[in-house]
């Protein structure tokens, strides 16, 4: 399809020893605790785990019985206990519940926690609190790459996006440091080093200063991946808000991909890989049918094959080719139930309706229309998270606020809510002061209001336009397109939003890449308000090889969406045979990004 | 297989192939445009809508697939990922978790079978590693086994005091070899119980912490905050970290992680934050189950300094919580006694406890219709006590009334008098949407078409009366409009011999209509 693999495409790095490392470590941390013991671990640690061990590997080291985490007694009789967990606070106070019970009923077993991908002094602390500081020994399992794919890394932290954009805690900062240099160790120096934004300083400043520990270990190696490239999430936030309408985009938004694996009902558990996916996982939604269509007919055709064979050529074909066809049937018949199930839940919802505002919101006209749909989209209460994704866009391409009585339809505590977002940067504020609050009154009284039109003369009373707009004019993120986009023969990475609209981080990072630096960039880099945290590093190159310079490492940190991956991996493919590999704190959509700023009870 | 084999080789029909997608979804337009272009069929865009040919595409997929399946299923599939009842595949750690919560007793069998499936020869027969990411070097500096399970061993490990003193020197030397062990974050968090017990100074404090966030990592500052925490008296902490705002950042999600909620209180005043004081003070009522003493709770929160606008958010909180903690005692009275008509029919599926406002007037328009404004459980007294907009209440007692099939009701909703006496129907939400919510409702035909037909726009009442087949609005607003070639081509999908069919034939043959076309 759009995709073949180009013969010039140049080779990947191979990924998989990151699972053989994190095995190797995991088995040692294992028998850092000697005999029988009973594992606990924390569920958003098992698909990870998964894909990197089985039970009987986790049996071989005398692994007894596995446990979730959760709060609940424990069961397990066995002598020693391990805890497999992230660290988190509530972790410790389960742990510390567990071995306090042991105390007061006279029992004396062994504990060790395993903190993955590292320990916090404040899990310590309140170890230390608990009373059991030394009654538990504590081990680090640094696994903090998972390769969900060739070319993606995922760190399967979707708590840094929280923990850094709201809270301003920079505590996994040190994670993606320690992530960076391992790869460096790994696969070689990397000679050209770009990034926007503070988080991306940091680590970066960071991650270098591992280095120059570590003098000597990277040294001398040849760097098999030449250029990377570090960017926070909210240089754009833009993007991951909008529906996805790539394939693997409109599959995880329906259904949710977890960590390679789609959870939804009817693609069972299969991982998200397999021929037939990789054909059209970077695919237009609208060239999947015609695809799975194609594959249908193929298949028939392959099994047709069988009426003229005699014996031994029917042998044959059972022996060789039947499991494959097998296979490939099972795959084709769940894309088709998830195409199915699609359809049905898009049609339900309005979503062309959904994607037209979408893409009058992104161009700037319109702003009436696309203000009445909003509201009566919380009015219809389709579901609270899309209401707050809309109004996120809405007013982040308005750079105005544009809070509804949300909590009306939703609960109250959508008050959290928008106090969170506001200090996300999600819901933004026109200008500070008296124009701010005269602004928001009178927008928010208005949405109230029975005169629902009236909303919009608000908004056209904003007299500055957004940095967004300006952004996008300058980086003509909005194509101009004579005749119609073929989305059968994408002609830039706008057709992963129906050719209406180029992901402003894949752009940046376009740009950067065909300057090789930040180079008349300045008034971009102003307007996202990184004229401080915009930076490049080269070293001197005679060791990187050509076929290295065409491979970029771009590094997302607070996650990336499906669309951007589809929209690198064909501009990779499109403009000089390169190649992008990329590593993310997580993968992210806009449900998971709303999601994380809603507050829950402790 | 046979079987199979013969239902196979009659499907083989070619699959439908003409696609007619990929049209952009987007021209170069100006503004003027743009009503044209969402309309033009000429760009028709991919749809997701069910009438579509690509639709039929997909269906004419699966029919394909499907008839394979016959013929793949009664092989065994004992090289694919085996997937057990709950999805999750047999033999990975999920599925593993899931069998022993579900049976404590363990299912020893099973897995000693697993086991030998899948046996460690496989893991042995790993290449080793390279000297390139050997685990000596991967672990070097981290996860030190066997070190410090003591204080003692603590103690007497030597980083702790070369760690320590290097504060009376130069800033570039002392980074130097505060950086041989700052990377061993392991030995720094460990040995500072003993070691920055020696920072006794404010001087060396804010010192300490400063390097700190020079260095950018997290864990690092709020183990130093932590250390001030206890060292320095609140007042003093507050002071000094108000000029530090990272570090203030990381004080303040650590309080709210360790739920010291108290601090975080004292902190948000010093700092005079007083939304976020209020904020934090009303986000408690999360963790409060009870619901009277939820009430009170939120009864606190109401003289805080929100912004006017939370103000009010607040206040009708507590309302509604009051008013839905009376509802709920009185319902479950109600359907308790089984005397109620309403209740015994449709049983409550929850309790309106701590629902959205929404969700309890959806309910009061289900339950307590036709109660006098004067109750507090009467949608009216909801109305008028939240202030809530006609256009919102409209859509709920809409969906309330539909659900209940009370056609009478839905009637009665959209008809207003005026002072004539004459009656007119009226939607501040267009009829387009009743249409819409009717039908979601199962709505019958007749029901439907009353409401279609009141939809103004045209084009749109033709659409509508298509999607939900109300047939005589087609045929009448065809007639109306003149378009023979429109009816015509609806002809087709109504049933041979209907009576729909009857009246299509008889206006085509009336010599009475002047078509268009």
């Amino acid at each position: 399809m759009a995709f073949p693999h180009r013969p010039d495409a140049p080779e990947l790095p191979d990924f998989s020893m990151l699972k053989r490392l994190a095995r190797d470590q995991l088995i040692y941390l294992l028998e850092q605790l000697p005999g029988k013991k009973d594992l606990f671990i924390e569920a958003d640690l098992m698909s990870p785990l998964d894909r990197i061990a089985n039970v009987s590997i986790l049996k071989q080291h005398e692994v007894d019985k596995l446990y979730k985490v959760e709060n609940k007694p424990a069961l397990s009789s066995s002598e020693q206990l391990c805890f497999l967990v992230r660290p988190r606070i509530k972790n410790m106070r389960y742990i510390a519940s567990l071995v306090n019970a042991d105390k007061l009923a006279g029992r004396t077993r062994k504990y060790k926690v395993i903190f993955s991908p590292q320990k916090f002094y404040a899990c310590e602390m309140v170890l230390e609190e608990e009373g059991i500081y030394g009654d538990v020994s504590c081990d680090e399992w640094a696994f903090s790459l998972l390769p969900l794919d060739v070319d993606l890394l995922s760190m399967e932290l979707p708590e840094f996006f929280r923990d850094y954009f709201l809270e301003g805690d920079q505590r996994w900062i040190n994670t993606v440091a320690q992530a960076l240099h391992l790869l460096s160790t790994l696969y070689g120096p990397f000679p050209n080093c770009y990034g926007i934004g503070r988080c991306a300083k940091m680590a970066y400043e960071l991650w270098r200063n591992l280095e120059e520990e570590e003098d000597g270990e990277t040294k001398g190696r040849r760097p098999e991946i030449g250029h990377i490239f570090l960017l926070d999430r909210d240089v754009d936030f833009v993007t991951a808000l909008c529906s996805q309408v790539v394939y693997e985009g409109l599959v995880d938004d329906t259904f949710r991909i977890k960590c390679g694996k789609c959870h939804g009902p009817l693609l069972g558990t299969s991982h998200m890989a397999g021929l037939v996916f990789n054909e059209i996982r970077n695919e237009h939604f609208s060239n999947v049918f015609g695809f799975l269509s194609q594959k249908a007919r193929n298949l028939q055709a392959q099994y047709d094959r069988r009426r003229g064979m005699d014996i031994k050529q029917m042998k044959n074909f059972v022996s060789q080719e039947l499991k494959g066809l097998k296979q490939e049937h099972r795959l084709l018949s769940l894309h088709i139930g998830a195409c199915e199930s699609i359809m049905k839940k898009k049609t339900k919802q309005d979503f062309q309706e959904l994607i037209k505002t979408e893409h009058a919101l992104l161009e700037g006209f319109n702003i009436r229309e696309s203000t009445s749909y909003i509201e009566e989209h919380i009015d219809r209460q389709v579901s609270p998270i899309e209401s707050l994704r809309l109004m996120c866009l809405l007013s982040i391409t308005e750079n105005g606020d544009a809070r509804c009585s949300l909590d009306t339809h939703y609960g109250p505590e959508h008050l959290l809510t928008f106090s969170n977002l506001r200090r996300a940067g999600l819901l933004t504020e026109q200008a500070p002061g008296d124009t701010l609050t005269a602004v928001e009154s009178k927008v928010s009284k208005l949405v109230t209001d029975k005169a629902a039109g009236k909303i919009t003369d608000a908004f056209s009373s904003l007299a500055k336009r957004s940095n967004f707009r300006a952004i996008s004019k300058k980086l003509n993120l909005i194509p101009r397109v004579d005749g119609e986009y073929d989305l059968k023969v994408p002609r830039d990475m706008a057709y992963v939003f129906s050719g209406a609209y180029v992901p402003l981080s894949c752009r940046i990072i376009e740009q950067v890449l065909e300057r090789r630096s930040w180079q008349g960039l300045d008034e971009v880099v102003r307007l996202l308000n990184c004229s401080d945290f915009a930076f490049t590093d080269m070293t001197k190159e005679d060791k990187a090889s050509s076929e290295s310079l065409r491979l970029i490492l771009v590094v997302f940190l607070g996650g990336c969406t499906f669309s951007e991956i589809s929209a690198l991996r064909f501009l990779g493919r499109e403009k000089g045979k390169r190649e992008f590999i990329f590593l993310t704190t997580a993968v992210t959509n806009s449900a998971r990004l709303m999601e994380a700023m809603s507050e829950v009870k402790a | 297989m046979s079987c199979g084999l013969i239902l196979f080789f009659q499907s083989g029909r070619p699959l439908g192939a003409g696609v007619r997608l990929g049209m952009g979804l987007r021209m170069n337009r100006t503004k003027g445009d743009e009503e044209e272009y969402w309309n033009s069929s000429k760009f028709k865009a991919f749809t997701f809508d069910d009438e579509d040919d690509e639709l039929s595409q997909l269906k004419e997929s699966k029919r394909a697939v499907n008839s394979l399946r016959d013929f793949v299923d009664d092989d065994d599939d004992d090289d694919l990922e085996r997937v057990s009842w709950s999805g999750e595949p047999v033999g990975s750690i999920s599925w593993s978790i899931k069998e022993t919560a579900g049976n404590s007793s363990s299912s020893h069998e099973g897995r000693e079978q697993l086991k030998s499936r899948n046996s460690f020869s496989s893991y042995a027969q790993l290449p080793k590693p390279t000297s390139t990411y050997s685990l000596s070097s991967f672990f070097r500096g981290r996860t030190r086994p066997g070190s410090f399970q003591s204080l003692s061993d603590a103690l007497s490990d030597t980083p702790a005091k070369s760690y320590a003193p290097e504060l009376g020197r130069p800033k570039g030397e002392y980074r130097v070899s505060y950086s041989i062990h700052w990377f061993d974050s392991f030995h720094m968090l460990f040995c500072q119980v003993c070691s920055l017990e020696r920072f006794r100074s404010l001087q060396d404090k804010l010192q300490l912490l400063e390097e700190a966030v020079s260095m950018h990592d997290g864990n690092v500052i709020t183990a130093v905050l932590i250390f001030l925490k206890r060292t320095l008296s609140k007042e003093i902490l507050f002071r000094e970290l108000e000029v530090r705002q990272v570090a203030l950042r990381h004080l303040i999600h650590f309080l709210k992680e360790i739920g010291d909620q108290k601090l975080l209180l004292d902190l948000f005043r010093f700092l005079d934050r007083t939304e976020e004081l209020a904020l934090s003070h009303y986000r408690e009522h999360l963790n409060i189950q009870d619901p009277d003493k939820r009430k009170e709770f939120l009864k606190t929160c109401i003289g805080l300094p929100f912004s006017a606008e939370d103000s009010a958010h607040i206040q009708d909180h507590y309302t509604l919580l009051e008013r839905q903690i009376i509802i709920e005692a009185n319902d479950r009275h109600l359907e308790s006694a089984g005397q109620t008509e309403i209740f015994r029919k449709h049983p409550r599926k929850a309790s309106i406890l701590n629902m959205p406002l929404v969700t309890t007037l959806f309910y009061s328009c289900f339950y307590h219709y036709t109660e006098a404004e004067g109750t507090f459980s009467s949608p009216v007294n909801l109305k008028k006590t939240f202030k809530i907009p006609d256009k919102q209440y409209v859509l709920t007692a809409l969906a309330a009334r539909a659900k209940l099939r009370a056609w009478n009701d839905v009637d009665a909703l959209f008809t207003t008098k005026n002072w004539l006496g004459y009656t007119k129907k009226r939607a501040p939400i267009g009829f387009h949407r009743v249409v819409e919510i009717l039908h979601k409702n199962n709505a019958p035909v007749q029901i439907l078409q009353e409401y279609v037909n009141l939809v103004e726009d045209v084009d749109t009442k033709l659409n509508l009366a298509t999607k939900f087949k109300c047939h005589d609005v087609v045929i009448d607003t065809c007639r109306d409009l003149k378009d023979r070639q429109q009816l015509l081509a609806y002809r087709s999908k109504v049933d041979k011999g209907s009576a729909e069919e009857e009246k299509i034939d008889a206006l085509l043959s009336s010599s009475q209509i002047r078509w268009k076309n």
